[in-house]
């Protein structure tokens, strides 16, 4: 008989980022890090996670109108997915650039908006890919399960 | 290096935090961007900033920085003492500046971290 084959996450946890809500920023992070935690994933894996997850819920306070994030465990991989409202990024290719940054000075005076969101998200994940458009942007990093 | 000893190389206070004899620290970052703390290798490393707000500790609680220390001698608020507390993280204090704390602990043989 053939295995049955699922493509549904076995979890899927979803949170909404406010545009601008910098004093929560990094509690969406923090409650994925405690998920991957309980689940008994490898301490490496779930750095790499919450990182990534830190990076992008950073991005959608500061840069986007607000948006999801959203956490996807399957049995081989954890999928990470940021989705806004917009307004999206004109030039992709320069946000990938490490040090590239359209951050105002007043988030740069709380210590974020270096320029390394997009390239370190992309850094950790073993897969991650970005769509963007004036209506919103879409990033999907994933992590493999070894 | 001990924890115990960095404290003594920087004549820093403890903020918050217990057996520094029992910590041990293998690297050290300092910086007052948080941005570039997230994309470094800071396992077991110490973090110096004179960049004091909430970010910082919920920056190393992310990254499972165990040790933060705080230089130029500001007065840290008690809630991000608390908040330290509360994430289990080591917080010390000191007068030097970021600058002269990084060069005694790299001339003390205490190495930078590496990128990611």
């Amino acid at each position: 008989m053939q295995e049955e084959i699922t493509l549904e996450p076995v979890l899927k946890e979803t949170c909404h980022v406010t545009k601008g809500d910098f004093a929560s920023a990094g509690s969406v992070s923090s409650g994925f890090k405690r998920k991957a935690k309980q689940l008994g994933l490898d301490t490496s894996l779930i750095r790499m996670l919450a990182i990534a997850a830190y990076e992008s819920e950073l991005n959608l306070v500061i840069h986007s109108l607000g948006g999801d994030l959203t956490m996807e465990i399957y049995t081989d991989r954890i999928a990470l997915i940021s989705e806004d409202r917009g307004p999206g990024i004109p030039n992709i290719e320069l946000a990938m650039q490490e040090g590239w940054s359209t951050a105002p000075e007043d988030i740069r005076a709380l210590g974020f908006g270096a320029g390394m969101g997009l390239p370190n998200m992309k850094r950790q994940a073993d897969n991650f890919s970005i769509t963007s458009a004036p209506e919103g942007t879409k990033i999907k990093m994933e992590f493999v399960l070894k | 290096m001990k924890l115990s000893h960095i404290i003594s190389l920087l004549n820093a206070d403890i903020l918050v935090g217990q057996a520094v004899d029992d910590i041990e620290i293998d690297s050290a970052f300092g910086s007052d961007m948080m941005s570039d703390v997230l994309a470094f290798d800071v396992e077991n490393t110490l973090l110096l900033t004179g960049l004091i707000n909430q970010h910082v500790i919920r920056t190393a609680e992310l990254l499972d920085v165990k040790s933060v220390l705080f230089v130029r001698g500001k007065t840290i608020p008690n809630e991000i003492i608390e908040q330290a507390r509360n994430a289990g993280i080591c917080l010390l204090h000191t007068d030097k500046t970021l600058y002269v704390s990084c060069g005694i602990l790299y001339n003390s043989g205490l190495p930078g971290c590496k990128r990611r």
